[in-house]
């Protein structure tokens, strides 16, 4: 009896063909998929990643409750013309910390993964306010509530917390500093040596939208002006054979 | 396994479940074949390119290509076939870019991608600035306007913190200094000097406010200083508005315009192309002697 007869025990046993079905499935997932986690050109090291300030982490969660990422990518893909606007393509690497990550499949509006220093704060504010009083073409909503909607920084600890669960290296000083640490960022009159400790000197701290309190514009700003600026591509060269 | 039907003209599969019968339709040979083909395809091409995961890593492939370095060639393409200019550009004196008919005509159209890429979403992407955006369109300049000085400016940038050249200079905010009468008598003076008719009692005051706290840096005559980066207030030109309630609001609290430094983002050719485009735009003064 050939192959093709037994094709026919297959046709007439629905269960039988729904667990082949599953397996076939399962394997093809698993060939594609697993790789990608221990394979050396795969998963790149790369110098300059740290875990989010907790400024930061809630600017990045208020970029996710406004669904910036619909219309902002966040992955400069390896083509010229993509390098030449937005600067180095982005490694995986940039988004390890990301929970989930923001690459994004649609732009309405440019690529955000190195905006970081591109425009200056009080720009920031000026744009979310208004983005037309700078970019007269810009189709961008008015953000300028965010300036009025202070935060407390309640709940930024456990955000780190469930972060470190999936893997961000939180360590549990930074999770007990994360509301001391948040208010001192926005503040540059505070004492932020230990956030500097903690996250490095490179930590931008100033009061970001010029206004007292950290109000959301602040945290949103610091995550966009730290965006794409903590690998240092003048001393690290990707491995070009990925 | 097909068989002729008795009962029908058709060939059927052999197939029956209930009394109802298959027929025999085979998928078009040209379909078929392209089936065949596309599998065929797909194996070569997965033994062409990256592919198939290993122990360590994925297979190379045997043309050995990669994304990073396509991408790698494609940009070094573009360099090479710029890279005499573009030396020719980065060495050259400032002031002798416009003196070469080429050299200029490459730098104003290299500035000009750099402009629409890096900075028109301050500037505008006509160059006409926003509020608190220069306009580099008009003859009036806060840091100088000759080649010399834009490039500067552009390289290092303004009140920024990356940059050590950066210019920098800091009005005080003078709501903690001045009552709020002086403030007023002085904002009253400051619009009088670009002409606009103001009471005379409060401009006869604000001269002299002005001529003790603002003409250290805005000179006597309220013509500015470029080296401070002061504005000139005689112009009638405003970089935030010359209303009165604009200027009691920049006179109280003072203003603080940052530009970042381009040094680390654009090449000294990219700059210097910018500082070309930007000093043609109509603007563009001699250079100082």
């Amino acid at each position: 009896m050939g192959i093709l007869d037994k094709h026919k025990l297959i046709e007439t046993n629905a269960t039988l063909l729904l667990i082949l079905s599953f397996l076939v499935v399962t394997i093809g997932g698993l060939v594609q998929i697993v790789p990608l986690f221990y394979l050396e050109n795969t998963i790149e090291e790369v110098d300059g990643m740290r875990p989010y300030t907790p400024l930061e982490l809630a600017g990045r969660d208020v970029y996710l409750r406004e669904g910036c990422y619909v219309c902002h990518s966040q992955m400069i893909r390896p083509m010229r013309d993509e390098v030449e606007r937005y600067g180095h393509y982005s490694l995986a690497a940039e988004s390890m910390y990301d929970h989930p990550f923001q690459w994004g499949s649609k732009r309405t509006g440019p690529d955000l993964a190195r905006v970081g220093g591109r425009y200056s704060d009080d720009w920031h504010v000026d744009h979310l306010r208004d983005p037309q009083s700078v970019v007269p073409e810009s189709v961008m909503p008015k953000y300028g509530y965010l300036e009025a909607k202070l935060l407390k920084g309640e709940h930024i600890g456990d955000l780190m917390a469930t972060n470190a669960f999936v893997g961000v290296p939180y360590t549990s000083e930074m999770i007990e500093a994360a509301k001391q640490d948040f208010r001192a960022q926005a503040d540059p009159d505070s004492d932020f040596d230990g956030l500097l400790e903690r996250y490095g000197e490179a930590v931008n701290v100033r009061n970001f939208d010029g206004q007292p309190g950290v109000s959301e514009a602040d945290a949103l700003i610091a995550y966009l002006q730290m965006l794409g600026t903590l690998v240092d591509f003048s001393t690290f060269t990707p491995d070009a054979s990925r | 396994m097909s068989k002729k039907d008795d009962d029908l003209d058709y060939e059927t599969t052999g197939h029956e479940w209930d009394g109802i019968k298959e027929y025999n339709k085979p998928l078009p040979r040209w379909w078929l074949w392209t089936f065949y083909a596309c599998i065929v395809w797909g194996v070569l091409y997965s033994i062409a390119y990256p592919a198939w995961p290993g122990i360590k890593e994925a297979t190379p492939g045997l043309l050995g290509f990669s994304t990073r370095a396509q991408v790698a060639e494609d940009i070094a393409r573009f360099e090479d076939a710029n890279a005499g200019i573009n030396a020719q550009l980065a060495s050259v004196e400032l002031t002798e870019i416009a003196q070469d008919a080429d050299l200029n005509q490459y730098a104003q159209n290299a500035g000009g991608a750099v402009f629409r890429t890096w900075c028109a979403q301050c500037h505008g992407s006509g160059a006409a600035g926003a509020k608190g955006y220069p306009n580099l369109l008009d003859d009036d300049w806060l840091w100088g306007g000759d080649i010399e000085a834009i490039h500067t400016t552009i390289a290092h940038g303004i009140r920024n913190e990356e940059d050590a050249d950066a210019r920098w200079s800091e009005m005080p905010a003078f709501g903690d200094m001045l009552a709020e009468e002086e403030i007023s008598q002085v904002v009253n003076y400051v619009m009088s000097l670009s002409g606009e008719p103001q009471d005379a009692s409060m401009v006869a005051a604000g001269e002299t406010v002005f001529l003790d706290n603002c003409a250290a840096c805005h000179m006597d005559d309220g013509t500015g200083d470029r080296w401070q980066g002061a504005p000139n207030l005689t112009d009638a030109i405003w970089l935030y508005g010359g209303d009165y309630a604009t200027l009691t609001e920049t006179v109280t609290y003072s203003r603080f315009g940052v530009m970042p430094p381009w040094t680390d983002r654009l090449s000294e050719a990219e700059i210097r192309a910018v500082a070309t485009y930007v000093h043609g735009l109509g603007g563009g003064e001699a250079p100082v002697e």
